[in-house]
């Protein structure tokens, strides 16, 4: 680890690695002044050092260094409505390194947060990131989840996010993953949602794959409780050699369950290679899940419809894939 | 402006455009009027280079020079565009995006001005996506929209009437009218004569070729008597 040395920017004091992270947060295109203010709930994570832990009342972050990372506890107390988002931070500056987060989240009955997660590795050459979450919404709860990746262009990562997710009845889990900002590296994306009665899941998961960039997706919603609904979306464009495999899974299991499998991958090179394989299940005969898979090359209308209002085909073709990764 | 000479197209073996020759003036509204399968989008997908469509012969020349091996994106930079029968649509891509996108003077353009010309409430469309949630009909006047905010010298216009209801299509064509008299020229390819009534001239379309040219209430007249009574579509020696 290396040596830290305080700094002071706008009269909060953050250690060197702290503005780091801040710097290379704001280079990937951030607002680095959620991570500066002292009133914005957050929590910056550089490997295995907890740099700032600032919570907010209503939520508790507990959190453990470990060895390889850190072990995190996020509360958010019975009937508190957080009402700006909560920011958290992982990153690793190193060229090489492993950094693991555990993650115990508990959203108590009628609470109510908006969480966004910045993971920040932008000299990446050698480095492994882990997250395993344990997640638990609680009776009509709203819990809103973003994470977005910043990768440098090296490509030399691992992602291995995972993630059990149960929601009690009346409660909300959205969640979106983005990967879209440097080389993708190896993904392997796998979270699963259990829906109580009437309870609502929403993972969504946005991806640009270029170079070797080997991209495993895996959503998967149980629809256990009547009047559950799921949507499991995922939206992935890949270039060069870059492989992806995504599966979405549905299962409806109750009455009056609703859910959906949303999945586009577009092709964009001729050696990218992408598969898609959802599954959809039903247990229960009033309920419904249904699917959409769309795999191919990039729409040459939508790309011809851009070059008539004056765009060259690269930048068409920018506009399309960052509108389906927006 | 507009000079389309001896054009000819063969697909499969099949002659699609046949000696088709056109002018059109700057500022005029030109119309294009044809039955269904006459070749009127093939003749906007030659002039534009879209679809992949190369004349098997002739020139398409465009102030003064010839445009027929040029990209689609050079033609729209020389100030040419089109308004397709069919807006594509596109996913995240928001309808202010767009028309910012398609704006000639980018960023400095009120892109809500040009939604209120097609008869749509800036408030609710501004931050929509142009996706599958925007019917037929908002997606063709949003397409007019991005076109006016182009403000090109050449818009083609296929069949900007189709999907477009009773109430708004006086806006619309409203807006054509209020295009050109700020300078654009227009190809206003349509299968509708009232449509073609704000056109300066009509040419009638028949298998791939104009058999002739005329002011419009005389065109119309020609097509209503000739053309959509004719047992004979596409074969214009009858």
């Amino acid at each position: 680890m290396s040596q830290s040395t305080e700094v002071n920017v706008v009269g909060y004091t953050v250690e060197k690695e702290y503005q780091g992270m801040i710097d290379a947060y704001e280079k990937a295109g951030g607002d680095k002044r959620v991570l500066q203010t002292k009133d914005v709930a957050k929590l910056v994570v550089h490997e295995n050092k907890v740099l700032a832990n600032d919570p907010i009342k209503g939520l508790k972050i507990e959190t453990k260094e470990t060895k390889s990372g850190v072990s995190v506890k996020l509360t958010v107390e019975e009937g508190a409505k957080i009402a700006r988002p909560v920011h958290l931070c992982f990153g690793l500056l190193p060229k090489e390194g492993l950094q693991e987060i555990i993650m115990k989240v508990d959203a108590q009955d009628n609470s109510q947060v908006s969480v966004i997660a910045h993971c920040i590795f932008p000299n990446a050459v050698k480095v492994i990131h882990k997250m395993d979450a344990d997640i638990e919404i609680g009776a009509n709860a709203r819990f809103d989840y973003k994470e977005t990746h910043y990768h440098g262009e090296d490509g030399g990562i691992e992602v291995i996010p995972k993630a059990k997710v149960k929601v009690n009845k009346g409660g909300i889990w959205q969640s979106t993953f983005a990967l879209s900002q440097g080389m993708v590296g190896k993904l392997d994306y796998d979270f699963e949602v259990f829906c109580q009665e009437k309870a609502i899941a929403e993972l969504t998961v946005k991806v640009y794959g270029k170079g070797t960039d080997d991209i495993k997706i895996m959503e998967k919603i149980h629809l256990n409780g009547a009047g559950a609904r799921g949507l499991a979306k995922s939206r992935v464009v890949l270039g060069d050699k870059a492989r992806a495999e995504v599966r979405g899974e549905t299962y409806g299991n109750a009455p009056y369950a609703r859910g959906h499998v949303d999945c586009i991958e577009l092709v964009n090179g001729t050696e990218a290679v992408a598969r898609a394989i959802p599954i959809v299940s039903v247990t229960n005969d009033k309920a419904k899940v249904t699917h959409e898979a769309a795999i191919g090359s990039i729409d040459r209308k939508q790309v011809e419809t851009l070059m008539a209002r004056g765009l060259d085909e690269d930048k068409a073709v920018d506009v399309i894939v960052k509108g389906i990764l927006r | 402006m507009l000079d389309v000479a001896k054009l000819e197209l063969t697909l499969n073996g099949k002659p699609i455009i046949n000696d088709l020759s056109l002018h059109v003036d700057k500022g005029e509204i030109h119309g294009i009027l044809g039955e269904n399968g006459t070749g009127k989008t093939t003749i906007a997908n030659l002039i534009m280079g879209t679809n992949n469509y190369k004349p098997t012969a002739g020139k398409i020349i465009f102030e003064g020079q010839d445009i027929s091996g040029l990209s689609v994106s050079e033609r729209a930079q020389k100030g040419i565009t089109l308004a397709w029968q069919e807006p594509a649509r596109v996913e995240g891509l928001t309808v202010r995006d767009y028309l910012r996108l398609s704006s000639r003077n980018g960023q400095a353009d009120q892109p809500e001005r040009f939604l209120l010309m097609v008869g749509l409430e800036p408030a609710q469309y501004m931050d929509r996506d142009i996706d599958a949630t925007l019917s037929g009909g908002e997606r063709k006047r949003i397409e007019m929209a991005s076109v006016l905010a182009m403000r090109p010298k050449l818009a083609i216009l296929d069949e900007p009437d189709s999907g477009i209801d009773i109430v708004a299509l006086p806006l619309l064509l409203n807006s054509i009218i209020e295009m050109n008299k700020q300078g654009s020229s227009v190809l206003l390819i349509t299968h509708s004569e009232r449509v073609t009534e704000i056109s300066h001239r009509v040419s009638i379309l028949c298998a791939g070729t104009i058999i002739r040219t005329g002011p419009p209430a005389e065109s119309s007249q020609w097509f209503k008597d000739n053309c959509q009574t004719c047992l004979h579509i596409n074969e214009p020696e009858h």
